[in-house]
């Protein structure tokens, strides 16, 4: 084994993000995989773990193992618990991860957040740079772990600046295995939409995001940036292309869909997304472009592709199953 | 794609379309660009908006070809009417020209949150008045429209008409940062669409409008001159915002002889 190798953290390994990563990362590196949810399996990785950030039993993996650096990929989605279990995850165990990392002396941190951060705002204008306000948390309670996570970050990344701390913030995931609301809207065959309303959307695959994190990994640049490539679609353009029926739902006045999203209780559609699919939240992906030599392999109609030939394949096994 | 991608091929005349396959624009994969403009919405929306331009409003243009074939360039007009008239003219005027640019519009910032509307106008090609969604334009080397005056111009009474109001900092600082060239543009006859006696703020106030004019209920035919200026160029070396107005001044005085131009060369309102 050469001297070189490193050792990296990676958690929500079981996510097909985390493993996208762990695949890229494994040739050359020694990695620990961490979930909360469930083991990850994947082939050639011994050293897989299930634990909770906040339990006491996630320090003894950086006692166990010389960890350099860590890629955290494990964020509780908006869909996946309710404000308090998400807050707790995503920003006190993101206290508690850093704080270890401060501790065991890890050198690098890469740390995935959410273009949702900047807020859907009537107002907002396109091609949002790194240096936008981020208004979500004003606009919604429900996001308020997404700007705590970040302004977290913020702080250890000027008190110290030893942990050379990466922030990405990506447009929406998209592709096989992703399991976010967006993900698990495009999958459906029925999608809401908000009436007189097809906001401008950004979408990245998630092998592309993957690359993302590797480059951010392997290029040691601590900043912020946002991750998207240059090409934009109407939502529901995006849904047609999946093969999604949009489901036309009342836009105004502005609580009638909140409330109407609330009774439905999907997990693609919360009703704190809402006005994401009113109002177009557009980032400029130029400068990790740029600093990072990052051009994104798969196109949008790629990505559709993927959901539209997903429902045939669901809908002939359906068929098959009833014959 | 949409109703308009429909229509394109049934209504837009081989003349417009061809002057529109000319016209510079960056689109991605699905023909969007980031402020959602959309060719096929654009150009549909154009075939109809150049039978009002050509017969309607019988608009007579002069100096089109000041405006750059292609790269940055702010157009800088005098703003009246009550509706945005004068800016689909202008934009018609340049999208129709022998050398065709898209123009950019900078909207109200409540149309984006009315249904319809809003994406309609974000797919001509508008966007809302935002300082820093017009430097991203000019970035990506657009044309785009402003009315220094905003509402004060719209708003105008019948009895101001032709008469400059206060014209905003805004634009002259974003086109000495950006480098890009003032076009200015004198609009004779869109005074006279749709005169307005007072304003009548607290129904305006209740409707959540900038202003509700005491108008009649129709767009009257008033013929258009449109007059393009000759290039102004701006260095950004103004040393305070006093020298930034004194630039504004000297846009607004271009804009105010155009106007006179306009006023000497027409011969009556409707003809």
């Amino acid at each position: 084994m050469s001297e070189q190798r490193k050792t990296v953290l990676v958690t929500g390994a079981a996510g097909a993000l985390a493993r996208a990563v762990i695949r890229r990362l494994l040739p050359d590196h020694d990695i620990v995989a961490v979930d909360f949810r469930k083991r990850a399996d994947i082939e050639g990785l011994t050293n897989t773990y299930k634990v909770d950030f906040n339990k006491r039993g996630f320090e003894d993996l950086f006692r166990r193992h010389q960890i350099d650096g860590v890629i955290h990929v494990g964020r509780i989605g908006t869909h996946e618990s309710n404000l308090t279990g998400r807050y707790n995850s995503n920003v006190l165990g993101t206290q508690r991860l850093l704080n270890l990392c401060v501790k065991y002396e890890v050198r690098q941190v890469v740390v995935l957040s959410t273009f949702f951060v900047y807020g859907a705002h009537a107002q907002n204008p396109t091609l949002l740079d790194e240096e936008a306000p981020l208004k979500a948390s004003g606009l919604t309670h429900d996001l308020i772990d997404t700007v705590e996570l970040e302004n977290l970050c913020n702080v250890y990344l000027w008190k110290h600046p030893e942990l050379h701390i990466t922030v990405l913030r990506p447009c929406h995931i998209a592709g096989p295995g992703v399991r976010n609301s967006m993900s698990r809207l495009l999958s459906s065959h029925l999608a809401p939409t908000l009436l007189g309303f097809s906001p401008m959307m950004q979408f990245i695959h998630v092998e592309d995001m993957a690359e993302a994190l590797f480059l951010a990994w392997n290029k040691v640049k601590p900043g912020i940036f946002n991750v998207a490539p240059k090409d934009w679609v109407g939502y529901q353009d995006a849904l047609l292309a999946c093969g999604c029926t949009r489901v036309p739902l009342v836009s105004i006045p502005g609580l009638i869909p909140h409330q109407i999203a609330k009774i439905l209780n999907l997990k693609s559609f919360p009703s704190h997304l809402v006005n994401y699919f009113k109002y177009p939240v557009i980032i400029d992906g130029s400068a990790f472009a740029e600093q990072f030599g990052f051009k994104p392999r798969f196109k949008l109609d790629q990505i559709f592709r993927y959901y539209r030939e997903k429902k045939r394949r669901e809908d002939l096994l359906s068929m098959f199953r009833e014959a | 794609m949409n109703i308009f991608s429909t229509l394109r091929d049934w209504v837009v005349p081989r003349e417009i379309e061809e002057k529109f396959e000319r016209t510079p624009k960056s689109l991605g994969s699905y023909r969007y660009d980031p402020w959602g403009y959309h060719p096929d919405t654009a150009v549909v929306s154009l075939t109809v908006v150049k039978q009002f331009f050509d017969y309607y409003f019988r608009v007579e243009t002069e100096g089109i070809e000041n405006i750059p074939k292609e790269g940055r360039a702010l157009i800088i007009a005098n703003h009246s009417g009550q509706l945005p008239i004068d800016g689909i003219l202008i934009g018609t005027a340049m999208a129709t020209a022998d050398n065709p640019r898209l123009a950019r519009a900078m909207v109200e910032r409540f149309f984006p949150t009315v249904p319809f509307v809003g994406n309609f106008l974000n797919q001509t090609g508008a966007v809302i008045g935002d300082p820093i969604n017009c430097v991203r334009m000019l970035e990506n080397e657009e044309a785009v429209i402003v009315f220094p005056e905003g509402i004060r111009g719209s708003g105008k009474l019948w009895q101001d008409r032709y008469q400059l109001k206060r014209f905003g900092n805004g634009f002259l600082h974003i086109a000495m940062a950006t480098g890009t060239p003032i076009i200015p543009v004198g609009v004779v006859g869109c005074e006279e669409t749709i005169p307005s006696a007072a304003n009548l703020k607290p129904l305006a106030n209740l409707l959540g409008l900038p202003y509700f004019p005491l108008a009649l209920p129709v767009v009257l035919p008033a013929k258009v001159h449109l007059q393009f200026g000759e290039p102004l160029f701006f260095e950004n070396d103004a040393e305070d915002e006093d020298a930034v107005t004194a630039r504004v001044e000297q846009v607004k005085t271009a804009i105010t002889g155009l106007i006179q131009k306009g006023l000497v060369k027409r011969k009556g309102v409707f003809v």
